[in-house]
């Protein structure tokens, strides 16, 4: 049996960890440093020493409930933590502070663009929990423990299984390390492990009108875009043809599973499951005491949320008429977001200022490895280029040499323009006699452009960039190409 | 009457925190626990009918600190205690399954 006669739905839901950006721990006051030399963070707290107390960062608790109302989640105005109890040594007290019955926030949604729609993903709970330290396997006697890490605020976000594809999830962690980043919640840097992901992952097969399904797999700790995409698009097929081989491959027969994301072979290799590995034995932490959130300190925590990136989105396309590509693109990265819109408030030209975003700014801020905000050009200088393209005083050609020059000086854009002699000229007279002296000096182009049909095209561009090149560029392109048609109509008609 | 944790429930506690405890002492725990939890039980005589519940034994919440730096140990004085150091790592005993539950 085939593929083909079967109806499949794939269900995945997404358990997020994102670290948040505290300077320093949940509980102590050690500082969060990536790359720091082992075990040179820490202090009795973090290393669960006999006879010390945590105490909660206001900040990381602050940021946590800012994260969970830009997922629409409703905030509980009482919250306490509770002991999860697993001996592993990253973990030297035995048990990890994390919210078990009463979370901080829950029932939530994330509106995900994806392709020309938008994807609603229902949010079953975020909460605030502290991470592990690092376990090195590489010594093949000892396991090497650091514990830097131990004690760094993680906000745990719980997705329902409303995800239907890998694009789909794809879509959803990127979105999110955008949220994230806007809202100053987390830095979401990839490389230092501040976003992982573990998506949960089985497949609803109909056949003949019965719906069976496939054993719900979670495959653990995914520490890149790729490598979330990578796994669900593998599991929904290994799953549909685990099933097909051996139909009592189910949900009902074999229950949950973990498996493990090899990044070379680009598969999902089965993980034995512990025994009892679930028995946590949750009990509430007694020493720290609960949260109450009052209304006046949810609505201050409510009131700097900014705008989301969705939405901002939207109204760039709707404001400044850019594509939703382009949109996307600029509203990426807030910072140029904000530089993109306050370069408009100064007096920019939005189409303009969009095109050069995209098609100049940012292939530049890529090639020094920053953000268009990162090459440290102000907003009124962006405006100026963007308006002096708009009204003409510049061709395109010549906005792209002068942005050149702006890199590196501060000069104003018009001051580059006239230093650099490419202020756009407009008396037609003068064009005019650059016209003909460039009819005068290509006799054998004006004869192709007149009369030979499979070099006119040819012949007249060539005729075109001998114009540009007598006026040093500040020619009109599109006047010149008015007079070239008229001259050699005339011509023609002899 | 039957324990409150009987040897099995002893057992199974003690493979969750990786201990070993002998026959011997799987008993004597299982009567040791079994006399705590029936003496806490006394608490259920108390009549509860007009108390909420309460998550926490104190009449106090939202204690925070600020998000500031505090100097931590270095390595040496992290690692004085370690049984095992290597370099500024605690070395334990190899662990065979990688992936934590954190
Ligand atoms: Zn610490």
């Amino acid at each position: 049996m085939s593929t083909r006669d079967l109806e499949t739905k794939p269900v995945i839901g997404l358990e997020i960890h994102v670290q948040l950006a505290t300077r320093t721990k949940l509980f102590c006051g050690c500082p969060l440093e990536f790359g720091a030399e082992p075990n040179s963070r820490v202090c009795p707290v973090c290393l669960g020493m006999p006879g010390v107390l945590p105490v909660m960062n206001r900040t990381a608790f602050e940021l946590a409930v800012r994260a969970a109302t830009a997922l629409h989640c409703d905030i509980a105005r009482f919250t306490k933590w509770d002991r999860k109890s697993y001996y592993y040594p990253d973990l030297p007290k035995n048990y990890q502070i994390s919210q078990y019955d009463l979370p901080f926030s829950s029932d939530g949604y994330f509106d995900v663009p994806v392709g020309e729609t938008t994807k609603r993903v229902r949010i079953l709970r975020v909460h605030l929990e502290e991470d592990a330290g690092k376990n090195l396997h590489d010594n093949p006697a000892v396991t090497l423990v650091d514990l830097n890490r131990t004690g760094t605020p993680l906000l745990e976000i719980v997705t329902q299984p409303d995800i239907e594809s890998a694009d789909e999830a794809y879509a959803f962690c990127t979105e999110l390390q955008k949220l994230v980043t806007y809202l100053g919640v987390s830095e979401a840097n990839m490389q230092m492990g501040h976003m992982r992901f573990e998506p949960n992952i089985n497949v609803h097969i109909t056949r003949d009108g019965v719906v069976y399904k496939t054993p719900i797999v979670e495959v653990k700790n995914l520490n890149s875009f790729r490598s979330v995409r990578g796994a669900v698009m593998y599991e929904i097929e290994r799953q549909i043809q685990d099933w097909l081989a051996d139909p009592t491959y189910t949900l009902e027969n074999r229950g949950k599973e973990n498996r493990g994301w090899n990044d070379t072979r680009e598969i999902t290799e089965f993980q034995r499951s512990k025994e009892e590995a679930h028995d946590y034995r949750y009990f509430p932490e007694p020493d720290l005491v609960p949260v109450e959130i009052s209304e006046a300190w949810l609505a201050e925590l409510q009131a700097d949320i900014p705008e989301l990136p969705l939405d901002r989105q939207q109204r760039l396309q709707d404001e400044v008429e850019l594509s939703a590509a382009d949109a996307a693109t600029i509203v990426g990265d807030r910072a140029t977001a904000d530089l993109f819109e306050a370069a408009i408030a100064a007096g920019g030209h939005g189409i303009t200022l969009g095109k050069q975003f995209i098609s100049f700014w940012l292939r530049r801020a890529k090639e020094r490895n920053t953000s268009i905000a990162g090459l440290g050009i102000d907003a009124e200088r962006l405006g100026e280029l963007s308006r002096l393209t708009a009204d003409g005083t510049i061709n395109a050609t010549a906005a792209a040499r002068i942005a050149e020059h702006m890199l590196d000086s501060a000069d104003t854009p018009m001051a580059i323009a006239q230093r650099e002699g490419l202020i756009q000229v407009k008396d037609v007279g003068q064009m005019q006699v650059w016209v003909d002296e460039a009819f005068a000096a290509n006799a054998k182009a004006v004869q192709d452009a007149v009369s030979n049909p499979k070099k006119q095209q040819r012949a007249r561009g060539f005729l075109t960039g001998q114009v540009m090149k007598l006026s040093a560029g500040q020619a009109d392109p599109k006047i010149v190409g008015e007079l070239i048609d008229k001259k050699l109509a005339e011509l023609a008609a002899g | 009457m039957a324990k409150k944790i009987d040897e099995a429930q002893v057992r199974h506690i003690a493979m969750l925190s990786r201990l070993k405890p002998s026959d011997d002492e799987v008993r004597l725990f299982s009567e040791q626990l079994s006399a705590i939890v029936e003496y806490i039980e006394k608490l259920n005589e108390v009549d509860t009918t007009d108390v909420e519940p309460t998550a926490h034994a104190l009449p106090i919440h939202n204690v925070f600190r600020e998000d500031v730096p505090t100097e931590p140990y270095g390595p040496d004085q992290a690692l004085n205690n370690s049984p095992q150091r290597v370099g500024s790592f605690f070395g334990v005993p190899k662990v065979l399954d990688q992936d934590s539950g954190a």
